[in-house]
Order: C-alpha cells, then structure tokens, then sequence
C-alpha cells in the first residue's frame, strides 16, 4: 500500500481531516495499479463520512447562449463560432423540465443560466418559474446564474431557492488561461455572498481544461478551503468552436485517480458525477466513481447535451444498492 | 435527423452536427458524437436551429422546416 494512502486512511478515513494539497498531489500521481486501492479508499471515505445514499438532480438551462463571458471551454459563450443559439425556456416547459427531474427520484433541480450575471428580465422569470415550479412539484430548486449582487443573493433566498452554484472551474494559478472577462476572485466573492445568505454553496468545476496535474491538486485544497457543501465534478467535453474544441478527453484513469483525490480532500463533502462522465468513463467508468467516492450524479441530459438515459443511472444506483436520497432527508 | 417531430422531413443535405455537406467527407464522428448531443444544424437548409434540451429530452426548431424532437 502506497505510503499516501496509509496516511489518508489514518487521517481522513478515521478522523475525518482531507488531505492537504501534497497528500493530493500524490494521490493523483499514484501508479495505475494502485488507482483501485485509492478508489477502494476514497469509497470507505464517502461510507463513513457521508453515508450511503446517493443525491440524485436534474439540470436545465433556463437561458441559453449569446453569453458574454469568454469560458473557453463553454459552448454558450457568444464570443465563440459554436452553433449554439440564444434561446429562453418558457415557464411551462421549466416545470415540465422539474416534473421530468421529479419522476426519476431527484430531490434537487438547478435552473441554470447562461449569463455574467443575471439582469431584472431573468430575475423575473426566476421569481415566475420558482414559483409554477414549487406550486407544482415536489423537489427542491436550485440555481446557477452566474455572479450576483447581495441583493439578487437576499431575493434568490426569498424566492426559496435553497441551493446555487457557481463553479471555480479551476484552480486560481490557472483559471487566467480558461477565462479573461471576469476574474477567479470575482467567483469567489459570489460564493462568500451565497455562503453567508444561509443558501447550501454548490461548487466545482471541469478537469481537462489544459492543467497540470499539480494544478488539479491546487484546486482540489481550493475547493476544500471553500467546503462547499456539494462539488460537482465536470470533465471536458470539447465542443466545437471553443477554444478548446480539439483538446483531448480526460484518460479514464486519470479521472477515476481525481474522483479519489477529491473525495479525500474533501471528506464530506457531496461529489457530484456532473457532465462529461459518459465520454470520459463510459458505463463501467461511472460505476468506478460510484465505489470510489462519487455520492451524487445528475441524471437525464445536461444543458447543450446529452447524458446517459437516467433509468441507466438508477438500475445502476439499485444494483450497487445506493439508495437514493429522499426528499424528507433534505428537508 | 434522429428524432420525431413535425417537420424536418426532408432528405439530409447537411450533416446536423457539423452542417457540412452530408454527401461529402467522413461524418461518423459527427454520427458518433449525436449519440450525446442533439442536431444543431438543420439538415434540409443548414441553418442553426433553435435547440431546447430538458431532462428527457430535446427539441430543434428551424424556422424554415420546423420543429424536431427526440423519439
């Protein structure tokens, strides 16, 4: 047993305490015939940490495209010759999008924007659609809507919001080459802000991007400063007309040592399978992530693309006997 | 086109992922890569479409051929 993940199993395993940014380093330098051990590892993590059950969501893209922001890895930027246009969902299909989330078991829905931040016109149909969506299903809301000012912050928990997201993406060294319109440590101040509202902080981002495998670590003792109470954990899907439209997929081993790292940096935290897991992973890969830390997924579709169907995803979570979070258990 | 919907009927002209010609060039990346993705090109005219996805599934509007969903 590697020397690393002895320490990790006295130190996070027994006392709860996530590595520090070498302990990663290592983690994600480990050999691949010790990725199983790891994985093994980070497993008992996620049991004795955060229990057995898996929280299941459904995402959707409320406001799509013609973004200003320049995330070169992002499809919706109106900077980019991505043939993704601007379209808005309508209020009725919102909902329809929450009833389909609703039906697979999730407890939680983000409604997403693509946008620096939101203006009074997707205020206004946050405020429209959290309300048809709460009047009608069962489920919780969350969003993501770039950065916000305190008072879109206060209005977000007044409409019952209860959960937003706003990724770091990557770690602070780096995100200078992913973005260029807005700042690491403007993301950061959002999160303060939600942090302190009493909203739950959901906060990740993408590997694949271009960082090494020392930067991935410094993201991942980031993300654990901030202990976010869920990271979602993306890896590239290149898409056409980005900037990094031709970069390489993600090895599968070099995920599955990262979901390890993650779950061991951050003990408790809830780690979410968020896109890219399919091109990356493929079917066996996402059961890999699911015994080696993984205790979330997003099911059904993403924003611009598409997932695996989300009964793949539940026979999965029935066969490995995860149960799904109940609603009553988040309330 | 895959995918069911009330129009978007005629012959594929254009590859709806990459919105190259469909007759011309290898396009089983692009057939490969629409397992995850849904149409963004309109295959009649080329144009982009309007592309909505929800959980379970999505839907493409040309303005000129029309609506498409997935089967």
């Amino acid at each position: 047993m590697p020397e690393i993940l002895d320490l990790a199993r006295t130190q996070v395993l027994e006392r709860g305490v996530g590595l520090d940014e070498a302990g990663v380093l290592a983690v994600l330098r480990l050999p691949d015939e010790c990725v199983p051990d790891a994985l093994q590892l980070a497993h008992e993590v996620r049991m004795r940490w955060c229990g057995p059950e898996v929280e299941v969501e459904g995402i959707v893209s409320l406001k799509t495209g013609g973004c200003p922001e320049d995330c070169h890895f992002c499809s919706q930027s109106g900077l980019f010759t991505s043939p993704v246009r601007s379209v808005w969902l309508d209020i009725p299909a919102l909902v329809e999008a929450a009833k389909q989330t609703a039906k697979t078991g999730a407890t939680e829905f983000c409604i997403v924007a693509a946008v620096r931040g939101p203006d009074d016109r997707l205020m206004k149909q946050m405020r429209e659609g959290v309300a048809a969506i709460r009047a009608e299903v069962d489920i919780q809301v969350a969003a993501s809507l770039g950065m916000l000012s305190q008072a879109q912050v206060d209005e977000l928990v007044e409409m019952g919001v209860h959960r937003y997201n706003h990724n770091l993406e990557t770690c602070r060294s780096y995100f200078p080459n992913v973005v260029t319109t807005h700042s690491w440590e403007e993301r950061w101040d959002t999160l303060r802000m939600v942090r302190d509202s009493g909203m739950e902080v959901c906060c990740g981002g993408i590997l694949g991007l271009g960082e090494t495998v020392e930067q991935r670590a410094e993201f991942a003792v980031q993300l654990a400063e901030l202990d976010p109470h869920e990271v979602p954990l993306n890896f590239l899907n290149p898409r056409p007309g980005t900037p990094l439209g031709d970069r390489p997929v993600v090895e599968g081993k070099d995920a599955l040592r990262a979901i390890a790292a993650f779950r061991l940096a951050m003990p408790r935290t809830i780690l979410r399978y968020a896109g890219g897991r399919e091109l990356t992973l493929g079917d066996l890969g996402t059961r890999d992530g699911l015994l080696g830390g993984i205790n979330a997924v997003i099911v059904g579709n993403y924003l611009t693309t598409l997932g695996r169907p989300a009964g793949d995803d539940l026979a999965l979570l029935d066969e490995l006997k995860m149960p799904v979070k109940a609603l009553s258990a988040t309330l | 086109m895959t995918g069911k919907g009330d129009a978007v009927t005629a012959a594929a002209l254009w590859c709806d992922r990459c919105g190259e010609r469909a007759a011309e060039g290898d396009h089983s990346a692009c057939a490969a890569a629409r397992r995850l993705e849904p149409p963004r090109y309109c295959p009649a005219c080329r144009r982009r479409m309007k592309v909505q996805v929800l959980p379970a599934g999505w839907s493409a509007t040309c303005v000129e051929h029309g609506t498409a969903r997935s089967g």
